[in-house]
């Protein structure tokens, strides 16, 4: 195999230079990237190179939490299910499936020509495995929850699937996206529990997605091979290799000097250091709304936040708009809910909280903070002025950001805060698990299923659960109930949307924002479609043009 | 450095602008006649950063790194001199405190305790004494065995006498060196551990936050690295100046030194 | 002196075990355990269970004298044990495989440094107030106040991306496998240049002023005077005489920096994604990974405990007046 990138670095930057300048040409826009120009045919070849910041830890997701391990994992491993563009579940390993009416039952009929990389058969007796592996207290994984629903799981034929239900539960049909493990590779370590130690999660992982494992250099670089038996036909591009650089500077300037080939962009970089002609003739750039939103929470044991009116008047005060300004350089929207627009659970038609000072001293008044001292901060009828702490966690700059404009907000309002950043260990530990905060600012992930029960239903309240806040609302905990246990889309998105009118009115924390993602792509691939879900969806269908292709290889 | 000492006892009452009102509408402005050193990430106007950061950050090096100083002599001229068991003990001490896991020590501190200027000096201070112990132990160890001190002894001196009057002025020649290298690594500790959450909370400025926090925006927003970074140039020139000023004035062999010294400002 | 080393050698064996069970116990004073990191990024889907296996598994619920003891026994056998993240893997695999690049850089550095400081040093200190005295102290505190990240960016921006001299990042270019040996030296070469660059001019400083003090004290000595008078040329009197009195500080210096050789500079590694000791120790602390942690407290304390043993010795022979371990009062 050649790779244009052989020469010492001198004749490197000049051949580089030579080999763009002379054959054909580069992308223009955008418009090239999506459609490719006239008369370009998909054509294998070329190694595409990410960068990624973490370290991945293992290869086998299933029992690992970090997300660039999920990513890598994703290129390896298949499930049953994926989504599309759209966010529809679509089939993957499955052909098709038949969800009984009553939502107990759940059929899947399994494609016939899927090998796992090693050559052997994939069947149903590996989903079988897969699910049994999930559910073995031995298993050191985080994701058990979805399977515990499940009351039996069979295999009816090597391509056909039978799994019962104890009740109708929602995430069902998306809980079988999860990577599906080679039951002839690692039974043995299951069984003895000790699925970490396989050394398949080091290296040559047995999977049944679109590129094997071609190599892990822990620090450095994880290297995937286009799997030339994937069942969805070969990926067009060769290889991918990811780059691992800590450091989110560096990764901007290997961007530059093309050393990568696609990088999330900070809001700075995006809006004012990548607007120059020869960046945007060869990057495309994107934008669209993470899946993650920035809230502003309260510890609902206090009694000053227990009222709320309190909470109702921070969130008139707050300028979200300022926020987004600010923090993200405007590359974000306004959260209203927990859901983000554009997903079927959203709706917008919920009380919203318009910046406004006055209705907000309105507000505060009626909660009894009338009075102000002699620092012009707002005391209560013991004298006692209001003042809090705002907790965030350290490593997160835009939250830090988030925290000191709030402040600087508040302060106008009367109420004094004082931002405290803490170490993630500690500060989950000592903080948020027992309960010991007044304010903090965190964010949540968005899962692509709507059911949010473990934030808020006031059961999970125990320290090591989700509803840190200590929010409870028994209509709300109704809704959770019915909303998870019904499996027709029409009549969740009742629950959902009346959950989001209650959530809006009660404000038991403040909705900030969703921020946008900002990946850009070296515009010589071809095949990137943007949707509700992202770029990556369709990976193995990008490709670059013969032309253009910057790594040559076998 | 009494310009810079002054500046930093008067930052409230000529600082321009309040140093930690966000607004968005200047999020990073280059120098210019309103902001003289530009505007940081949040638009707030960097000179008067500068001016409340100059406070804290002169507070830390100085402070820290006198009390890293004091330890460090005073238990480097205890082993030094007395040799023997006393000297083994506490160089085992050292070894102790070299291998220690300061980040613990820091997380666990920060945990329990509140984070204020008062902390972080005690931190830096309590565990950054190491090299200037072995420093002025080596010293002490040479020094004792010089003709003076041998005479001074055989006087019947006292050991304290014959200590502070005259090993220590000698053996106060690196001390000064580490000194001098500490006020800025003391001053760049403090903007490491602001980034762990033990240090000034944001919204207050230091010079090593500001620092830090224009470490993404090297390419468009220079200014956030440069200054600071000046500043902390100037503050350890100026005291590198003030150190030899010193020696030169308590070394007596210097003084006796033929037409050399100049009086320098 | 062979006897004072013999004693000190076996006095670091129970020393050592001193300091690893301090430092045992200061790290676990931290709060947090490596399970509840692991599940705890809070995300919609976390279990209690998995908690509870991690803590089963690492002996987490057991007292800490106990736990410490477990670790003992194994770490005589010179097993380090498995590191807690979720990979599992041994320690000793894992801190081998980052101690070469990090000792290389130090070792590097170290010799860059020692090589540049004495000259400016011995220089400064000759030529005390003149241009090239002041000219070196600014010159080296420049280097020294300069943040080394800003210093990095900027030499990768002029040689990574206007110039395209060096590569920017990463420690071997992609096709490395694919080069002739002496191609992979090269690119090698290429890829630790700037690193080193940045890690020198910032600890210039150091020793050039120690040299630089420790000169000025020895200039004045009166023997240098008389063998000035004795009409020896400069060069030997500085040289011969002068230097070796001068070096007692940089001992100092030189032994507190042999057990720093294994660590590596956090930020360095983090900007030009060095995969080094640097980086796998700061992951370590917060991902609570106390095996690891352990198993290099454990070499950096040896690492201590000898580099302090060579320099006391070397003071003997630097300056044989110096009796070290000798009593006050025997003569």
């Amino acid at each position: 195999m050649t790779v244009k990138r052989s020469a010492p670095p001198v004749a490197l930057a000049l051949s580089l230079a030579l080999a763009l300048g002379g054959c054909g040409g580069e992308a223009d826009s955008a418009v090239d990237q999506v459609a490719g120009r006239a008369g370009e045919k998909p054509a294998y070849g070329d190694t595409f190179i990410e960068a990624m910041t973490g370290n991945i830890s293992g290869l086998i997701p299933n029992v690992l939490t970090d997300s660039a391990s999920f990513d890598v994992g994703s290129m390896i491993y298949s499930g049953l299910v994926t989504r599309d563009r759209d966010l529809n579940i679509v089939g993957e390993l499955a052909e098709s499936w038949k969800f009984s009416k009553d939502c107990l039952d759940l059929t899947f009929n399994l494609r016939k020509n899927v090998r796992w990389h090693d050559g052997r058969p994939f069947t149903a007796a590996d989903v079988v495995f897969t699910y049994e592996t999930m559910i073995n207290p031995k298993t050191p994984t985080a994701y058990r929850e979805d399977f515990k629903a499940v009351e039996a799981v069979r295999e009816v034929d090597p391509h056909t699937l039978h799994i019962r239900y104890k009740q109708p539960y929602a995430k069902a049909l998306q809980s079988w996206g999860t990577w599906m493990l080679p039951k002839h590779v690692l039974e043995p370590y299951v069984r003895e529990g000790r699925l970490r130690e396989a050394p398949q999660n080091r290296s040559n992982p047995v999977g049944t997605g679109a590129y094997r494992f071609g190599e892990w250099k822990p620090g450095e670089k994880v290297v995937l091979v286009a799997n030339a038996d994937y069942f969805e036909g070969r990926p067009y591009l060769s290889r991918v290799v990811y780059r691992i650089i800590p450091s989110q500077a560096t990764i901007f300037l290997e961007l530059k000097a093309k050393g990568v080939d696609s990088a999330g962009l900070t809001a700075l970089q995006f809006k004012r250091q990548t607007e120059y002609p020869a960046f945007r003739k060869a990057y495309s750039k994107y934008q669209y709304p993470a899946n993650a939103y920035t809230y502003l929470g309260f510890n609902h044991k206090d009694p000053r936040f227990a009222d709320r009116r309190v909470r109702q008047a921070i969130a008139h005060a707050i300028s979200k708009h300022e926020l987004i300004d600010g923090v993200l350089l405007g590359l974000g929207r306004e959260a209203t809910g927990p859901y983000k627009p554009g997903t079927w659970a959203y709706t917008s038609k919920v009380k919203t909280y318009p910046h406004g000072m006055a209705k907000a001293r309105e507000l505060l008044a009626a909660a009894g903070w009338t009075e102000k001292n002699a620092d012009g901060l707002l005391v209560n009828k013991q004298g006692h002025p209001f003042a809090f702490e705002l907790l965030t966690n350290q490593g997160n700059d835009e939250r830090k950001k988030v925290a000191e404009i709030v402040q600087a907000t508040l302060k106008e309002l009367g109420i004094q805060v004082d931002i405290r950043v803490i170490e993630w260990a500690s500060f989950l530990k000592e903080y948020i698990k027992k309960r010991r905060f007044e304010a903090i600012i965190l964010g949540w992930g968005i899962g692509l299923d709507p059911d949010q029960y473990e934030i808020w239903h006031s059961s999970k309240t125990g320290p090591d659960e989700l509803n840190h806040i200590s929010y409870a609302n028994p209509e709300v905990d109704a809704l959770l109930e019915q909303g998870r246990k019904s499996c027709v889309q029409e009549e969740r998105k009742a629950y959902y949307h009346r959950l989001q009118e209650i959530l809006a009115e009660d404000q038991p924390i403040i909705f900030l924002y969703f921020r946008d993602a900002l990946p850009v792509v070296s515009s010589r691939v071809r095949g990137v479609v943007p949707g509700p879900n992202g770029l990556r969806y369709n990976f193995n269908e990008w490709y670059v043009p013969k032309h253009l292709q910057r790594y040559t290889s076998g | 450095m009494v310009c810079l000492a002054l500046l930093a006892v008067l930052a409230p009452v000529i600082a321009p602008w309040d140093p930690n009102r966000p607004d968005v509408k200047k999020i990073l402005d280059a120098p210019s006649g309103v902001h003289p050193l530009g505007t940081d990430q949040l638009g707030r106007d960097v000179l008067s950063r500068m001016f409340y950061g100059a406070r804290v950050s002169l507070a830390v090096g100085f402070v820290s790194v006198g009390i890293a100083s004091l330890i460090g002599i005073v238990l480097g001229a205890t082993a030094g001199y007395h040799g023997g068991v006393v000297d083994a003990t506490i160089m085992r001490l050292v070894d102790l405190m070299l291998v220690f896991p300061r980040l613990f020590l820091l997380l666990a501190v920060l945990a329990f305790l509140r984070p204020s200027i008062w902390t972080i000096m005690a931190v830096i201070g309590l565990t950054g004494w190491m090299g200037v112990a072995r420093l002025v132990r080596a010293e002490f160890l040479a020094l004792k065995e010089r003709e003076f001190v041998v005479w001074s002894e055989s006087i019947g001196a006292s050991a304290f006498r014959i200590v502070w009057r005259h090993i220590l002025p000698n053996a106060m020649a690196p001390v000064l060196v580490a000194m001098t290298l500490g006020i800025p690594a003391a001053i760049l500790t403090e903007s490491g551990l602001s980034f762990l959450g033990l240090g000034v909370q944001p919204p207050h400025a230091s010079w090593g936050n500001i620092l830090n926090e224009g470490k993404d925006a090297i390419e468009i927003g220079w200014w956030l690295s440069v200054y600071p970074g000046l500043a902390i140039l100037v503050t350890v020139l100026s005291y590198n100046l003030f150190g030899e000023g010193i020696r030169d004035a308590l070394d007596p062999r210097l003084r006796q030194s033929a037409g050399r010294i100049v009086t320098r400002r | 002196m062979f006897l004072y080393a013999l004693r000190r050698l076996l006095l670091a064996i129970p020393l050592l075990i001193g300091i690893t069970f301090i430092s045992f116990l200061v790290i676990h004073l931290a709060p947090g355990t490596p399970g509840e990191i692991q599940t705890g990024d809070l995300s919609i889907q976390s279990d209690k269970e998995i908690q509870k296996l991690l803590i089963e598994l690492y002996d987490l619920d057991k007292p800490l004298h106990v736990q410490y003891g477990k670790w003992l026994t194994r770490i005589v056998r010179l097993d380090f044990g498995k590191s807690f993240s979720p990979d599992a893997r041994p320690v000793l695999q894992k801190i081998g495989e980052r101690l070469p690049v990090t000792l290389l850089l130090n070792i590097v550095e170290m010799l860059i440094i020692v090589v540049l400081a004495v000259p400016i040093g011995v220089g400064s200190a000759t030529r005390q107030y003149s241009m090239f005295d002041k000219v070196t102290t600014v010159f080296v505190f420049v280097g020294f106040a300069t943040p080394d990240f800003w210093l990095a960016l900027l030499l990768m921006i002029l040689f990574g991306v206007q110039l395209g001299w060096l590569p920017i990042s990463g420690l071997r270019s992609l096709n490395w496998e694919y080069l002739s040996f002496w191609q992979q030296q090269w690119d090698f070469a290429g890829h630790l240049l700037l690193p080193i660059l940045v890690a020198t001019f910032g600890g210039l400083a150091g020793f050039s002023r120690y040299m630089r003090q420790s000169m000025l004290e020895v200039v004045r000595q009166d023997y240098i005077q008389s063998a000035r008078a004795k009409g020896l040329p400069e060069r030997v009197v500085i040289g011969k005489h002068a230097l070796r009195n001068a070096m007692l500080p940089i001992v100092t210096v030189l032994g507190l920096s042999l057990p720093g050789l294994i660590g590596g500079s956090i930020i360095v590694e983090s900007i030009f994604a060095i995969p080094g000791m640097g980086q796998l120790m700061v992951q370590a602390v917060f991902e609570r990974d106390y095996p690891v942690i352990m198993g290099n407290l454990v070499i950096v304390s040896t690492l201590t405990l000898v580099a302090n043993l060579l320099a006391d010795v070397t003071y003997s022979f630097v300056d044989p007046r110096i009796r070290v371990g000798a009593r006050r009062g025997r003569r």
